[in-house]
């Protein structure tokens, strides 16, 4: 029996030794040279400059090599940490899935390693430090940032006779029918401004910001019912439609380019103002350098709104099984807080760089049409989207809703609101094994 | 020798012949298995597992990266109370089934049935027909998003021509599922093939026969050309059927393309499956969404179940229901 116990408290000495082992073993340092591989969503140009800032890294560390890898999608990221074939660090172009990351240990907590580092979330403006972070899990971290504004086509203000961009609803409204000319036959020619919920970005989260709607309680229960600007927002964006003429604007838009091509119809002059991305600068100045545009931040319902906007972005971490996580959280802490790094990659790719200090580097090359988007993401007002454990599905859900209104199949607004806050609270609970409420 | 001794020596060799044709049987089964043994295993790897696991799942929470955590019966009874889109989808699936599978089945056994009585040129014609079968489903719904464009497409600015205003065809969800339809019709190539070497095995002395009887081409049609070639309709229906069943591809690209986002097909928030209005949102591709785009692989599988079983049902009430009108060999019934 003696002989029974000291072999069983032996093998738990053991399996508690290896267990130590590998814990550390998993940010322990490699003692040779390491191969870090690197997967991100850009492809193209912007592959380009992505890895010509992580060469700059490179060359700083003569014990690592880094493999940069384009066009990885979520789907790739999620398969390959199944598979046991994760590279060592991963980035999303969104933050949709940072629930599902955080929650099931995909992505590991970067919390320990950030202490470890002095590291301060607070390094981060605030919507960015809430959508890299789930349930007080933080295991992700912004690597550039998007944020939504206004173009605006200046020739086509110009002969409308129109001085600068709206800044209410009301001025928004007025410009936007003043720049919308049609055809003999009916048919629109220029739009002024595209409200369909699922037309290039917009998307409910970029456009309910403008009426400070909120979408959650402390509980984090969905409340859209209750928060006057959903419907608000709905309402107008309805007699807009109806002022165009639903199926004008389905035929228009369908014989429009595609938004990431040189056919993009702001590109074109046949929007006369969009919401759009940071980005888009970059695209015109590639596809169209002649356009003469402006930016702006968006047009909101309160005056004490204006200036905000909506902020999402790219995101990066380390997968759970990814190899050398010691040096993969070394070049991830590079490219996250690095202000010269970060001030490259704006610059490269214009999108807005992540952290408070990068936002004002005399590095940033300066850009009048840029700069909008850089004061829209310090502007305490700006905000995201609910990080929750349904992710995208949970945005995704209002977006069906909202094209169903758009279409005139919503017959009560209240009742509908009411009825998708119980869909995405039920939505919520079933992600997280909860079942039906 | 005894009586006794001698029935049990007389026994032996009917004993020992019994057992030799036994090991000879269990030798041929062996070499079957053998011989079958490839298939098994891959049916065994790459249906049975996948099944067995899927049924397992069903009951799980698992979000592909967290261990499976049992839930019992949650994901079925969210699917059933609570999921605002299933019924949709479902909707939209049992409409292609209904509209779409019999207008195949018509279509392609009418192709069948001209190129059995063309006098020349049999050979283009059947190329010309089957051609559009070869083309991959997501180039061929790209073109046909294309060409129906109501803006800028070829079709509407022929009507326009004519004086007709086109319809919005794709970005309509009264049009979406016909427009689709169509694009079915256009490929049925496969179908169109299986049905002429049936209608041009159909007896000729069957329809001289008939025709001797004073028979019609109706009648002859209805009388003789059905019953013989009606496995082969059976067999097309049950096709269409599970088709139907797992339409995924051409449903998932034209609401892609349609909704002015082709480039970001693999985009996520891109929120714009099942375009317009959900109407092109059929069973596969939100179970495709969930399982997917949303990390829900239990709730996924729940629905996977749901498929599986519906899928088995429908083709045993064809399959029951057939024995009434299915020639099975010898006279038309």
């Amino acid at each position: 029996m003696r002989r029974v116990r000291a072999l069983v408290a032996l093998l738990v000495l053991v399996g508690a030794c290896a267990a130590a082992v590998a814990a550390v073993a998993g940010t322990s340092r490699s003692t040779g040279p390491t191969k870090l591989t690197v997967w991100v969503g850009w492809s193209a140009r912007e592959l380009g400059v992505f890895q010509k800032v992580v060469a700059e890294y490179d060359q700083a560390h003569p014990n690592v090599t880094v493999d940069v890898v384009g066009s990885i999608n979520d789907d790739k990221i999620v398969a390959a940490i199944r598979a046991g074939t994760a590279p060592d660090v991963v980035s999303s172009f969104n933050s949709y899935n940072v629930g599902t990351y955080c929650s099931s240990g995909g992505w590991i907590n970067l919390g320990p390693l950030m202490k470890q580092s002095g590291i301060s979330a607070s390094l981060f403006p605030a919507a960015t430090q809430y959508y890299t972070q789930y349930d007080g899990t933080r295991c992700a971290l912004p690597l550039l940032a998007d944020d939504y504004g206004l173009y605006y086509n200046k020739t086509l203000f110009k002969s409308a006779g129109i001085s600068g961009p709206p800044k209410t609803i009301a001025e928004l409204t007025a410009d936007a029918k003043k720049l919308t000319k049609f055809n003999p036959d009916g048919s629109i020619k220029v739009l002024g401004l595209d409200p369909f919920i699922g037309f290039y970005e917009n998307v409910p989260e970029r456009w309910v910001t403008a009426w400070g709607a909120k979408w959650l309680d402390g509980q984090n229960n969905s409340i859209l019912s209750k928060q006057p600007g959903w419907s608000q927002w709905l309402k107008w964006q309805r007699s807009y439609i109806d002022w165009v003429g639903y199926d004008k604007l389905v035929k228009f838009q369908a014989g429009l380019g595609d938004e990431f091509s040189a056919s993009n119809a702001f590109e074109v002059g046949k929007l006369a103002m969009n919401l759009d991305g940071e980005w888009r600068v970059a695209f015109i100045q590639a596809e169209h350098p002649k356009l003469d545009y402006g930016t702006a931040p968006m047009p909101t319902a309160k005056p004490s709104l204006y200036g905000s906007g909506y902020i999402n972005g790219t995101i990066i971490g380390i997968p759970k099984n990814g190899k050398n996580q010691a040096e993969a959280w070394d070049l991830v802490k590079w490219l996250t807080t690095n202000t010269h790094a970060l001030a490259e990659l704006s610059n490269g790719l214009r999108n807005v760089p992540s952290t408070q200090a990068s936002l004002t580097s005399k590095e940033l090359t300066p850009d009048a049409h840029f700069a909008t988007f850089l004061k829209i993401f310090g502007n305490p007002n700006s905000t995201t989207s609910p990080i929750t454990a349904a992710g995208v599905s949970y945005t995704n859900l209002v977006q069906n809703f909202a094209t169903k209104w758009q279409a005139g199949k919503v017959s009560s607004l209240s009742s509908g609101l009411s009825s998708l806050d119980k869909q995405l609270d039920a939505m919520v609970k079933q992600a997280k094994g909860g079942g039906v409420p | 020798m005894s009586a006794a001794e001698a029935s049990v020596s007389a026994a032996r060799p009917a004993v020992d012949r019994r057992r030799a044709r036994r090991r000879s049987a269990w030798r041929r089964r062996r070499l079957v298995l053998l011989l079958l043994s490839p298939w098994l295993a891959g049916f065994a790897v790459f249906f049975g597992y996948p099944l067995v696991m899927s049924a397992y799942l069903s009951f799980n929470h698992y979000d592909l990266l967290s261990p499976p955590r049992w839930v019992g019966l949650a994901n079925y009874r969210y699917m059933f109370t609570v999921d605002p889109q299933v019924w949709t989808a479902i909707k939209n699936t049992l409409w292609l089934i209904a509209v779409m599978v019999p207008l195949q089945v018509l279509f392609s056994f009418g192709i069948a049935s001209m190129l059995a009585r063309a006098k020349s040129g049999g050979g283009f014609f059947r190329t010309v027909f089957y051609l559009p079968a070869l083309a991959p489903p997501v180039a061929a719904t790209l073109a046909f998003v294309f060409i129906l464009n109501p803006s800028t497409g070829p079709v509407n600015i022929i009507l326009g021509h004519l004086g007709i205003t086109g319809p919005l065809w794709f970005q309509d969800p009264a049009w979406s599922k016909p427009s689709l339809t169509i694009l079915g019709l256009w490929g049925v190539g496969n179908t169109m093939i299986i049905f002429l070497a049936a209608v041009l095995d159909v007896p000729r002395h069957l329809y001289e026969s008939a025709e001797l009887d004073g028979a019609g081409p109706f009648q002859r049609l209805r009388w003789v050309t059905i019953p013989t070639i009606s496995p082969v309709i059976l067999f097309a229906v049950i096709l269409g059927v599970i088709q139907g069943l797992q339409y995924f591809t051409q449903a998932y690209v034209a609401a892609g393309v349609a909704s002015g986002q082709a480039s970001q097909a693999a985009d996520v928030t891109s929120g714009n499956l099942g375009y317009p209005l959900d109407s092109t949102l059929v069973y596969p591709v939100l179970l495709y969404q969930h399982g997917f785009t949303d990390f829900q692989m239990g709730y996924a599988s729940a629905m996977a179940m749901l498929l599986l079983a519906v899928s088995f049902a429908v083709t045993l009430v064809i399959v029951l229901n057939s024995r009434k009108w299915v020639h099975q060999g010898g006279a038309a019934r």
